[in-house]
């Protein structure tokens, strides 16, 4: 029996995150979960910056930045030497979508392939936020952003659907792979805590509301995060050893709810609302995602 | 003991007498037999390190920053387009006062591909915070190698360094190399212990901050006073060293010198060319004499004010080449003279890019031109020795 | 606050930014109202800040007021207005409506 630090708080107020965004939530919770014994090592982003301006930190725990694309080779790297001296300690990174899915999906790949003992966790919030809401390949179809912007020849917004990183990281035979929504509570602890509980390459895929970019009320980050779920566009379920055939999807909404609950809550959706058919290409992509694996 | 080894593998065992915990590296000509040979000792259990065969040059030197963040020896090897590729990283690591040691096959760089030997794969890192050392055989290589981590590591550095040995000439070539005994080395290193702020989970603290502009200056002034106290470590280290294995080192040697009236500067392996060379002049009667640099960074300003301050004639040979100037040791030679009352005339000499060979005939063709100049001749500045000029101007044209 | 500068950049002392009162940005101010609070903690467990503490002391929670006796068991969410930046997720999400949303006054 591990010890539970769930009232302990690893990850310290003061920081400089915008009010609402759902990052420092995903962030205490995998602290709380895998305790003191932990190394964090954090790709650039806004978690990295709004935590560590020097001389002020938020974390209490070890924590390491390098650059934007290289966390988990730095991890990596943290990892082997903590095989050289024989020492065990989690060592997690936090990386966001711009520095896990594309920059720094060739590291992630090289980690996970190599096999080394570190949980990668993703906070996905759809776009490079930092910069100022850029698109990433993890921006969904139909998203407004500023390098996706939306006008006459382009009524749509981002025009390529969002990259299936969970599946590709399975499909390299990672220990534990896992998409979560700290909105659906218990589903996502339970997956940080199996994440934990393994060895090996681990990656969990969070979605993570941000109120700028995103383009909503700070209060409403969960509801919002919780409609992802429930409308069935962010899909939660765990591939484990790499057995992409039998992905088990973990949470089934009781009753699916229209994606337009989903749009119509974010700015960067708004365009699509004014057209109907535009709504219906999205409803028909998240009913023939739940056709073809929804009954895993 | 005396062993035969090739350059690369001066690198890997000064490695493994040091006790490098882990090396993350990837393949590239023709630093790629360092790896090999360090999996190669892993796998005869002659060496306790993890060796971390990472995707790219970016994440070995990304993972050499983890590791040596978590408090444990470090060293990688790579080249030419693989060191390019690390760049942004590198600053990292000087700038987060990791003591990473690293060797280099120096080999040019693209385009067009070309995998022999130049310096102009670590001169583009000049100013990366490491300090540079070029080793002008595989005995220096292993040498520099093992003083490399205990000048990096000691209290008033804190800064990564790297060790440029000549692609094909040193580390494809089997010299005979005076292997220190391992008691030796680790009476000279000392037990490894950091004397950084690591990733302890007792003793928790965030490394890799972010820097706003009321602090970043601070912490590049202090690589900067770390510099400077590194050309007297290097000094104590070089010392120390002589005194343990009995081979002399110092960041500038000069030889010929005392009446010299042309100085030829090199580096790397052609100074070992050079040397002859100057031999043969001096049986000749020409007054020339040699001045090799060992550390290009930090630049060892002080030792040649005093070797050269009296000389008419330095001539600059390099193989390395900053388009729109001239070359990198020729710049700074003339920076390093600009506030003096008296400088010699410099001049500088672009040889061997690529792997053209530096013979006898390079240097008589670089002795010419100086001893025009010494004869108070004009001579250009910037003199590419060795190239097919005409033929490129047919293509270029001239203004 | 003097500054000591540390080698590159690291920062020694865990969780020191605790020193931004962070508290100041707030434009509306989530209040609970312990009449109804059922203490299910959903508000400290989605708190981004963290701004919500658990109150653990027994002299607390017996006299924070509560719907119902047997509530005065569970240990007592208590905004940490230091730290709160006013989201307004711990007001959305509670599922009693516990919590007024309020605009600051200064």
């Amino acid at each position: 029996m591990t010890e539970n630090y769930e009232d302990m708080e690893f990850f310290a107020p003061g920081h400089g995150m915008c009010a609402g965004c759902a990052a420092p939530i995903i962030v205490k919770w995998v602290l709380k979960l895998s305790g003191p014994n932990t190394i964090v090592v954090n790709a650039t982003g806004c978690l990295e910056v709004a935590t560590t301006a020097y001389p002020h930190t938020s974390w209490r725990i070890p924590w390491l930045h390098v650059a934007f694309e290289n966390s988990a080779a730095a991890a990596s790297g943290v990892e082997a030497a903590l095989r050289a001296t024989g020492e065990k300690a989690n060592v997690i990174v936090f990386g966001g979508d711009g520095g896990t899915v594309d920059i720094g999906l060739q590291a992630l790949s090289g980690m996970v392939e190599r096999g080394h003992n570190v949980l990668y966790v993703l906070y996905d919030n759809e776009a490079y936020m930092n910069t100022g809401i850029q698109r990433s390949s993890a921006t969904p179809w139909g998203a407004w952003t500023t390098t996706s912007k939306v006008g006459k020849a382009n009524p749509i917004g981002k025009l390529r659907p969002k990259k299936p990183i969970a599946r590709i990281i399975a499909a390299h035979n990672a220990k534990y792979v896992a998409t979560a929504n700290p909105a659906i509570f218990q589903d996502f602890k339970k997956k940080v805590q199996k994440a934990l509980s393994y060895e090996g390459p681990r990656f969990l895929h969070v979605l993570s509301s941000c109120t700028t970019g995103w383009r909503h009320d700070p209060s409403k980050t969960i509801e919002i995060l919780r409609l992802a779920a429930d409308t069935g566009l962010f899909p939660l379920y765990e591939i484990i050893d790499g057995d992409i055939e039998n992905m088990r999807i973990t949470y089934h909404p009781k009753k699916f709810k229209p994606v337009e609950e989903y749009l119509k809550m974010q700015g960067r959706f708004r365009h699509l609302l004014k057209n109907p058919d535009l709504v219906k290409k999205l409803q028909d992509d998240v009913n023939a995602w739940w056709e073809k694996y929804g009954y895993h | 003991m005396k062993v035969m080894i090739r350059g690369n593998e001066s690198i890997a065992y000064a490695f493994k007498l040091a006790k490098v915990k882990v090396i993350p590296a990837y393949p590239i000509t023709p630093s790629t037999l360092v790896p090999e040979k360090i999996s190669e000792f892993i796998a005869n259990g002659e060496m306790d390190a993890q060796f971390v065969p990472v995707e790219s040059e970016h994440s070995a030197i990304s993972a050499a920053i983890g590791a040596s963040s978590k408090g444990v020896r470090v060293g990688t090897a790579t080249a030419s387009q693989g060191l390019a590729l690390m760049h942004e990283v590198l600053f990292i690591a000087s700038g987060m006062r990791l003591p990473i040691v690293m060797g280099i096959g120096n080999r040019a760089l693209s385009a067009p591909i070309n995998i022999w030997c130049d310096h102009q794969d670590m001169m583009a890192q000049r100013d990366t915070g490491w300090m540079q050392f070029y080793a002008e055989s595989n005995q220096e290589g292993l040498d520099l190698g093992l003083m490399a981590f205990k000048i990096a590591e000691d209290e008033r550095i804190l800064l990564p360094a790297m060790i440029g040995i000549d692609a094909f000439v040193l580390t494809h070539t089997v010299e005979p190399v005076e292997m220190p005994e391992q008691k030796d080395v680790d009476d000279f290193l000392g037990e490894f212990v950091p004397h950084y702020v690591t990733l302890d989970p007792k003793k928790p603290a965030t490394l890799g901050s972010f820097g706003f502009p009321q602090h970043y200056m601070e912490f590049k002034f202090g690589q900067w006073v770390a510099m400077e106290h590194a050309k007297k470590v290097i000094d104590e280290v070089f010392e120390k060293f002589a005194n343990k294995f009995d081979r002399k080192y110092s960041k500038v040697s000069a030889e010929f010198m005392e009446d010299a009236n042309i100085a030829i500067v090199t580096m790397g392996s052609m100074s070992g060319t050079a040397r002859e060379f100057v031999k043969k002049m001096r049986e000749k009667g020409k007054k020339i004499g040699l001045v090799k640099l060992t550390v290009f960074r930090p630049f060892p300003k002080e030792e040649l004010l005093s070797i050269l301050k009296d000389v008419p004639v330095v001539a600059v040979m390099e193989r390395n080449i900053s388009f729109g100037f001239g070359g990198a040791v020729y710049a700074e030679m003339g920076a390093n003279f600009v506030n003096e009352s008296k400088s010699p005339k410099i001049l500088d000499f672009i040889v061997g890019l690529g792997g053209r060979d530096i013979t006898f005939k390079t240097f008589e063709a670089v002795l010419e031109t100086a001893e025009r100049s010494l004869k108070g001749e004009k001579v250009d500045e910037v003199n590419w020795v060795d190239v097919n000029k005409e033929a490129v101007l047919k293509v270029e044209g001239s203004l | 606050m003097e500054i000591v500068y540390t080698r590159g950049g690291v920062i020694p002392y865990p969780g020191n930014s605790t020193e931004n009162k962070t508290g100041s940005w707030r434009v509306f101010k989530p209040v609970i109202n312990y009449e109804k609070c059922i203490r299910c903690m959903i508000c400290w467990q989605f708190c981004p800040e963290p701004a919500i503490l658990k109150i653990k002391d027994e002299d607390v929670k017996k006299n924070t007021p509560a719907p119902k006796e047997p509530i005065k068991r569970l240990p007592v969410p208590e905004i940490d207005y230091d730290y709160c930046k006013g989201c307004g997720i711990c007001y959305n999400e509670c599922p009693v409506n516990a919590i007024d949303f309020v605009k600051e006054e200064r």
